[in-house]
């Protein structure tokens, strides 16, 4: 039977049926979301604990909501305001966390790897929930969940990921998984915005939107953080806009059925067109709702078992 | 607080066995009556190993480190002779503090402690320090650093360069760009593209090789490289040793033997400055230490404390310690892949880095009347890293658990031993 390592802490860490395990249950759980009571007793008696280095209220949220519907206990554990801001080490906050029983962690830092060295510490499953310029495996398979729903497949889907790719976790994952589920994906960038190093991943490289675009059946934007705008990165805002932002003209160089993704916050005119993100092509809000299925699923099987049947809701 | 030694049956360099004669601090060529007698059969004799790059923490940090704990290390590591750097709170740029270190390194008697003179004031890149000062006292500084600072300023580089030939010193650069990195993390490569840390470049340290090599060359002083750790700067240096300049340079024990994979598991243990690199970078460098292209090894022993490095990677400090495995990964690194034998380990590990940091009583032939400064080491031995066994004060030795080649048995300071059977003495 398949099921999942100890932790997720790299979206390399799920073979490809790990990975299916993961978008089939999310799928199930789906249900329960349309349900009017929306809750399932699953980990009833578990405690799941958000750990937050970095502000981030969508993604907390997500996993909190998520972690309720399935009945377990929630602590969020915030650094700002705690003893974390007061120095302590994020071994201390590791002891203290498994002192007070934790099933789960899920740790969002702003330094790359800090989840692989909270998992040296706790006994407990340790969820990446976004990890300094290093990965964000949730957010690909959120993201994997969305295409194969409104497509009906990932393998052979040519999926185009624009922007920062040099810094997002976001881009690091969802290249990792795609590949692994046997998508095509290429990463688009101006040169300053790519690693070195880009050419050992199982993805192709473009530095020309407008060529790519055509042939794209998913174009991923991410997000521009404001401090590479000011970064020397690119010459100006308005630039990096001109040549790798997508406005209306370049979202109708796609092929009919193609959608638009972006993982959140937006910079509305800078990466994506307001009129981009509205549109019907767009998942943005679709990719909110599938993270909570998806993040159901990942706590699920680290804490509980196989497949889910959502005939459970009824109970 | 000599004492005479008959070592029965070493083999000098790895060569012949034959016996070693010590008497009143100094290899003679006839037994001392009423010597110790030392059995050496299989063991090769070396002379005392040298350490250009050592950080000994005292004064400062004496949590990490101290004189005493740093240079009985070195001593169970077959060096006897230490350089300490300079970047101690306060920072060894004036007389007082160098003179201080020296001192300590006198009381503790385990090994010789050469301090290393900063090059700036605070090591902060913008003043020159007192450098007439510290080669005018007690302690004698001939090599001057801003180790684990780059001397960036190409006008302030030229005028230590010229500075210190008024006394014979040499300005031992840390290259390493500033600018090129800024919160760089590890090698910039696949490794650091896969990791999400940032990179690392090979070239914020070959550009600012390439251009102390041409200021040395230019204004005529010699200059000595730290911590040699890609191809590209082995390409430079091994070029300007071809015009004859007067260029030397040293790679660490650990870019001989380690490679940037180990970053992976992002243990703060393989995090150091410069990173670890790429296979073709290691190749590259034992070739060069090989060829002579690269002068000597040194340890770059940087100790720290547990909670210093038992962080999440970024919040973790630079550094590893190094003295006690040295000669051992030296022997995993060039000895057993055929590159050099132990004649040109105690080339690299002594004769020339006493050369560099003008030692004359170091680094000497196996010869009467040479001061008795010698290492015997086991070439037969295996040994199971062990950090906690270690006499250092800190754990961050990435060996863990590694078996390496070699053994040092016993170790010898003007005659006096200072580890018999690899133990303190």
């Amino acid at each position: 039977m398949t099921t999942l390592p100890q932790h997720l802490l790299s979206a390399a860490d799920l073979s490809r049926d790990a990975a299916l395990l993961v978008l089939d249950t999310a799928e199930e759980l789906a249900r329960v979301a349309d349900r009017p009571i929306k809750k399932l007793p699953t980990l009833r008696g578990r405690t799941v604990v958000n750990l937050f280095f970095e502000d981030s209220t969508r993604t907390r949220t997500s996993f909190e909501v998520a972690a309720k519907r399935l009945s377990a206990d929630v602590i969020n554990f915030s650094a700002k305001g705690s003893s974390v801001s007061k120095g302590e080490s994020l071994k201390d906050t590791a002891l203290t966390l498994e002192a007070m029983g934790a099933d789960a962690v899920v740790c969002r830092h702003g330094a790359s790897g800090a989840p692989h060295r909270l998992a040296h510490w706790i006994r407990g499953s340790v969820v990446n929930a976004g990890d300094g310029t290093h990965e964000h495996p949730t957010q690909a398979l959120l993201d994997a969940f969305t295409m194969r729903s409104r497509l009906g497949r990932i393998e052979g889907l040519r999926v185009a990921i624009v922007g920062d790719v040099l810094h997002s976790r976001v881009a690091r994952s969802n290249v990792l998984l795609l590949s692994t589920l046997g998508a095509e994906v290429t990463v688009i960038a101006p040169p300053t915005l790519l690693p070195v190093g880009v050419e050992h991943w199982p993805c192709a490289v473009s530095y020309d939107l407008d060529g790519v675009l055509p042939k794209s059946d998913v174009v991923m934007m991410l997000r521009v953080q404001r401090e590479r705008m000011y970064g020397g990165f690119f010459p100006t805002t308005r630039e990096y806009s001109r040549r790798y932002g997508l406005d209306a003209r370049r979202m109708a160089t796609l092929p009919d059925d193609a959608i638009v993704m972006h993982p959140g916050p937006m910079n509305r005119g800078v990466e994506i067109a307001a009129e981009v993100a509205d549109s019907v092509r767009s998942t943005i809000v679709e990719q909110v709702a599938n993270g909570v299925s998806v993040r159901m699923a990942v706590l699920y099987l680290l804490l509980g078992g196989g497949l889910v049947d959502a005939s459970e809701a009824a109970a | 607080m000599s004492s005479s030694w008959i070592i029965r049956g070493a083999r000098p360099l790895g060569g012949k066995p034959t016996d070693l004669y010590v008497d009143n601090g100094a290899l003679v060529d006839d037994p001392p009556v009423g010597a110790q007698e030392l059995d050496a059969d299989g063991l090769v004799a070396l002379p005392g190993l040298v350490d250009l790059h050592t950080h000994l923490r005292e004064p400062g940090r004496e949590d990490a480190e101290t004189v005493e704990s740093g240079t009985l290390a070195a001593a169970l590591g077959g060096f006897t002779a230490v350089h300490a750097m300079a970047n101690t709170e306060p920072v060894a740029d004036v007389a007082g503090v160098v003179e201080q270190v020296w001192r300590l390194g006198i009381e503790a008697g385990h090994c010789d402690v050469h301090p290393v003179g900063a090059v700036t004031v605070g090591l902060r890149g913008e003043q020159l320090a007192e450098l007439g000062a510290m080669a005018d006292s007690a302690a004698r500084v001939r090599v001057f650093s801003d180790d684990g600072h780059c001397v960036h300023d190409p006008l302030l580089m030229r005028r230590a360069l010229e500075y210190v030939k008024a006394f014979d010193g040499v300005v031992a650069q840390h290259a390493q760009d500033p600018r090129l990195t800024e919160g760089a993390q590890m090698n910039e490569g696949a490794q650091s593209a896969r990791l999400g840390l940032a990179g690392w470049p090979a070239v914020a340290e070959e550009a600012v090789i390439a251009r102390d090599c041409l200021l040395a060359a230019h204004v005529g002083s010699r200059v000595h490289f730290c911590h040699v750790s890609t191809a590209g700067s082995v390409e430079i240096v091994r070029w300007a040793k071809r015009k004859g300049w007067n260029v030397t340079a040293e790679v660490t024990p650990h870019h001989l033997l380690l490679t940037d994979d180990l970053v992976s598991s992002y243990d703060p243990v393989f995090k150091v400055n410069p990173p670890l690199r790429s296979n073709e970078d290691v190749e590259a460098l034992r070739d060069a230490l090989a060829d002579g292209t690269i002068d000597a090894v040194a340890t770059d022993h940087a100790p720290h404390a547990l909670e210093d490095k038992e962080t999440e990677w970024a919040a973790a400090a630079f550094g590893m310690t190094g003295l006690e495995t040295a000669l051992s990964v030296v022997a995993a690194a060039m000895i057993e892949t055929g590159r050099l034998d132990w004649s040109g380990v105690a080339d690299r590990m002594s004769v020339r880095p006493a050369r560099i940091g003008r030692l004359t009583a170091q680094g000497q032939p196996l010869l009467a009347g040479a001061p008795a400064n010698l290492v015997l080491v086991d070439p037969a031995a295996r040994v199971v890293v062990d950090p906690s066994t270690s006499a250092s004060r800190s754990r961050n030795n990435p060996y863990a658990g590694r078996e390496l080649p070699a053994r040092v048995v016993a170790t010898f300071l003007r005659g006096r031993a200072t580890v018999l059977d690899g133990k303190p003495a």
